[in-house]
């Protein structure tokens, strides 16, 4: 058994170690926001924040995430949308929609810690896979976001 | 066979008379056509027709017999319905329409007719054309071929105001006054010069008891009040808080998991499995062994795949052992030299004109297999009864899952049973049905539980239907002032149309023409006094299939950058040079115009950068687009800015319209520059995005867009964006740097971005 802190929730699973802690997320924990794309750290789909920081949960352990604060897409905002959330609908970013939650903590972990990126950081950061090709409103919505936080 | 046949004149028939056909079926049929939505609706609904149910709420649902995998189509086909229907968009919530007949696409069907001089008036001529998409003929639900909007445009319309009428009529019996003196206005029915009126919602029992009227007027286009005005997408809410629900999502009580080892090589089988091996793993519930693989059961998905990992198998590799993708393209050049090619198009004597001219091009280009790798790995949940089946699938074509669901688990038709969830791309894979009988068949071996199987994304770059590749031979001829004279294009590959009938019904398969080889080759709109169009078919083990933009994909590739190479040796402007060859078309004139306008194709450029242009139409549409991009002699490369300009004809959402723009765009880009699938020994190289690469932000191109409606019938938009762009991108770097690209991938020429 190992207890995991999530959504601020605390949460006791029964999985080996060294389950990725994405499907212990999806499967164990029944939270399926958190999307599986490639299972190797590629494509950004299954991020979620441990102490705020942004992880790709398919090749993290299970083991490695106790003792910390898992957020997922389902505990992002506690009340309502965030700024990223509202801009990512404003900007009409989703296509599919599939890479949208790993997108979007993505983003939400990097405006936490640059609240006005240029498009220089945002290349050098977020590097997640939209298949859709929704980047041109992700780039958008950034910087929508990142104006929203700045007045708020 | 006549009786197909006959069939299919009516439906084409029935098609030319403006989308009359699924009304016929839809709303005025004999048999209650409502039956299928009917039976989902709740506890005081009521389903006036087979599109629109309400409430005595007043909530309002509508069928979407179309799947939402990103294209906006939910939100496109709700506001039609919205319209005339006289209710507020954001109230109205859509769902997946039920498997029927009466859901039929019949603007795929028509797309699998012969070129004709109609074709770029958006015509369609009603010709022999074999039995390809036969599925079409029988009443198919589908999703691809660019077609949702227009197939659903005028029964969406219709169902909306047939709605709307039985309102009316049911207010008028109330109140005994005639419907004339009624009308519609948001969310309810007003009575003229009197304070009267009332809700749908109590209105819609007495409304379900009328007749289906024959009288349903549309509104005058002057009065629209959603249609060609951007509306904010029905789906997106869900899909920023992570509760969209997603094929892979689905949970369902007692649900097992599986995990799958495929045969490396096409055409393999298994040939022995030592299940023992794995009994004890955590969690595993049992092994399932199947013609071309292995699956383990297990109670998490991660066990699954940890126990299938281990598993012992051997394979029975068969006959394509040896197969790589270069001994194909071999196999594609031999046919270029001495096969025997089917012509497509001929005009003027091609021979005696490429004998005579003085001047004479000639190129060969070529492209690689591709995979689709949408987003959401393929998956299926599954869950087999004694006598029936369910199955939870992000699909393409609820009918052919259906069908093959009933075959795989043996059970009647009417013991089947399909949930459409949201797709994570489509793009033309799941319109397959590989991953639903591979879950019937795993869950057949645990009747009464369901089973969700999930691919891997190594299991879904290496078994794939792949964009076929293809390889093409040009020879043109110029006149001493500049213009085409002469143009023969041979082109070679494998024929889609005949892999997948194959697959999916093994006795129709048969080699005959295939409109997806050579579209976008053999239908170019330039004035070509003297043309020959001609493919050679070579039939590969690689099981081939539809890709975003099909046959498209590559021809708009390689006509485009041949044109641009005409326009070089012939000393002109490439923007002048393709106008020179299109003073009969009006349309394609014009979005080159605007798009050298948008562009800015005049305005100097700085060293060590280039910009190329490309048109090509496509599934009724006409895409011109300019790129821009920078690179040097070390051939490092970057597509800084793309221009576009489309012609679809009527635009429902024009956001919609530029959404699909940019990702049609980067789709066909990420192939230019990095897509390949390869061969070796049999099997697929590449496995998951760190070696089949993708676009990322840092590399992604500004796009600019803009929507130019010149009245023409209305097009497709989710596939007519891809195919000029790699055109455009070769263009460019050749404007830059002078090095002329026949060959894609850009990272296979030292390209690096
Ligand atoms: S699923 Fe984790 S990075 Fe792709
Ligand atoms: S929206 Fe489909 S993958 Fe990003």
């Amino acid at each position: 058994m190992l207890t995991l802190t999530i959504n601020g929730e605390t949460r006791q699973v029964d999985v080996e170690d060294d389950t990725p802690l994405l499907w212990v997320i999806r499967d164990t924990l029944k939270l399926p926001g958190t999307k599986f794309g490639c299972g190797v750290s590629a494509c950004g789909a299954c991020t979620v924040h441990i102490d705020g920081e942004p992880v790709r949960s398919c090749s993290f352990d299970v083991k490695d995430a106790v003792g910390s604060d898992i957020t997922t897409i389902e505990g992002l905002s506690k009340n309502g949308l965030t700024p990223v959330q509202q801009a990512w609908i404003s900007e009409q970013v989703p296509q599919c929609g599939y890479c949208q939650s790993g997108m979007i903590m993505a983003v939400s972990a990097l405006l936490k810690e640059n609240p006005s990126p240029t498009d220089q950081d945002i290349d050098d950061t977020i590097t997640n896979v939209c298949r859709c090709g929704s980047y041109p409103r992700i780039r958008k919505a950034i910087h929508a976001a990142a104006k929203q936080q700045a007045e708020a | 066979m006549a009786n197909l046949i006959s069939r299919r004149n009516f439906l084409i028939a029935g098609a030319l008379v403006g989308g009359g056909i699924a009304v016929g079926y839809g709303l005025a049929d004999d048999k209650p056509t409502n039956a299928s939505f009917a039976a989902t609706t709740d506890q005081g609904e009521f389903a006036l027709n087979a599109y629109v149910k309400i409430s005595k709420q007043g909530d309002v649902s509508i069928a979407i017999p179309h799947s939402e995998m990103g294209q906006g189509i939910y939100t496109a086909l709700a506001m039609l319905v919205a319209e005339e229907l006289e209710v507020d968009l954001a109230l109205v919530r859509v769902e997946a329409a039920p498997v029927d007949p009466v859901y039929a696409n019949v603007v795929a069907l028509m797309d699998t007719l012969p070129f004709s001089d109609g074709h770029h008036r958006g015509e369609a001529t009603i010709g022999a054309w074999g039995m390809q998409k036969l599925g079409g003929l029988l009443g198919v639900q589908a999703t691809g071929g660019s077609t949702s909007v227009r197939n659903s445009w005028s029964p969406m319309q219709q169902a909306g105001a047939t709605a709307r009428e039985m309102l009316i009529r049911a207010a008028a019996d109330m109140w005994g006054v005639p419907a004339s003196d009624c009308r519609a206005k948001e969310g309810r029915i007003v009575f003229k010069g009197d304070n009267k009126s009332a809700s749908y919602g109590e209105l819609v029992e007495r409304a379900s008891r009328q007749a289906l009227p024959t009288e349903r007027p549309l509104k005058p286009a002057s009065e629209r009040k959603l249609i060609g005005q951007s509306q904010e997408r029905l789906d997106i809410p869900a899909k920023v808080n992570g509760t969209a629900g997603f094929g892979v999502d689905v949970e369902l009580p007692d649900m097992a998991y599986a995990a799958v080892k495929l045969c490396p090589v096409f055409g393999g089988t298994v040939a022995s499995v030592d299940e023992k091996a794995v009994r004890v793993m955590p969690g595993v519930i049992k092994t399932v062994r199947f013609d071309t693989g292995v699956a383990v059961i297990a109670d998490s998905f991660w066990r699954a795949k940890k126990a299938v990992e281990a598993l012992p198998v051997t394979f029975n590799e068969g006959e394509h052992a040896d197969l790589s993708s270069d001994g194909i393209f071999e196999l594609f050049s031999d046919a270029l030299q001495s096969g025997d090619p089917r012509g497509y198009t001929e005009e003027g004597d091609i021979e005696a004109e490429l004998n005579n001219a003085s001047t004479v091009l000639s190129a060969r280009y070529k492209a690689p297999f591709l995979a689709h790798a949408c987003m959401e790995p393929m998956n299926c949940t599954a869950l087999v009864g004694d006598n029936d089946v369910e199955i939870w699938v992000p699909n393409q074509s609820p009918t052919l899952a259906a069908w093959f669901a009933e075959k795989t688990a043996d059970v009647p038709a009417e013991n089947v049973k399909v949930h459409t969830t949201y797709l994570g791309g489509g793009f033309g894979r799941r319109v397959e049905v590989d991953y639903v009988v591979m879950a019937v068949t795993i869950a057949k071996a645990l009747r009464g539980r369901p089973v969700k199987l999930i691919w891997t994304r190594e299991n879904d770059i290496q078994h794939d239907m792949y964009r076929p590749a293809a390889l093409a031979d040009f020879k043109a001829s110029l006149s001493e002032d500049g213009q085409i004279n002469g143009w023969h294009n041979r082109l070679a590959g494998p024929s889609v149309t005949r892999s997948f009938t194959e697959r999916l019904l093994p006795w129709a398969g048969a080699d005959m023409p295939d409109n997806t080889a050579v579209e976008g080759a053999a239908d170019i709109p330039y004035k070509l006094p003297h043309k020959l169009i001609e493919q050679v078919p070579v039939p590969t083990p690689v099981p081939v299939g539809y890709w975003r933009s099909v046959g498209h994909s590559f021809t708009g590739f390689f006509t485009e950058g041949f044109m641009d190479e005409l326009a070089v040796a012939a000393n002109k402007d490439p923007v002048d040079f393709r106008l020179a060859h299109l003073k009969e078309h009006a349309d394609f004139t014009s979005v080159l115009t605007r798009l050298k306008k948008l562009s800015g194709w005049e305005e100097e450029l700085p060293a060590g950068t280039g910009r190329g242009v490309a048109l090509h139409e496509s599934f009724g549409s006409i895409v011109g687009q300019v790129a821009e991009v920078t690179v040097n002699a070390d051939k490092e490369l970057s597509v800084d800015k793309v221009y576009c300009v489309i012609d679809c004809g009527e635009v429902v959402n024009p956001d919609t319209v530029m959404a699909q723009m940019e990702s049609g765009i980067i789709f066909g880009l990420t192939a230019a520059l990095y897509g390949e699938i390869t061969l070796e020994e049999g099997r697929v190289t590449q496995s998951n995005f760190p070696d089949y690469e993708m676009i990322k932000l840092f590399s992604c191109p500004e796009i600019v867009v803009e929507l130019a409606p010149s009245g023409r019938p209305m097009g497709g938009v989710g596939e007519p964006g891809t195919p000029p762009i790699a055109a455009a991108v070769v263009n460019a770097i050749y404007d830059a740097i002078q090095v002329r690209v026949r060959e894609l991938p850009l990272s296979n020429g030292d390209f690096s971005v």
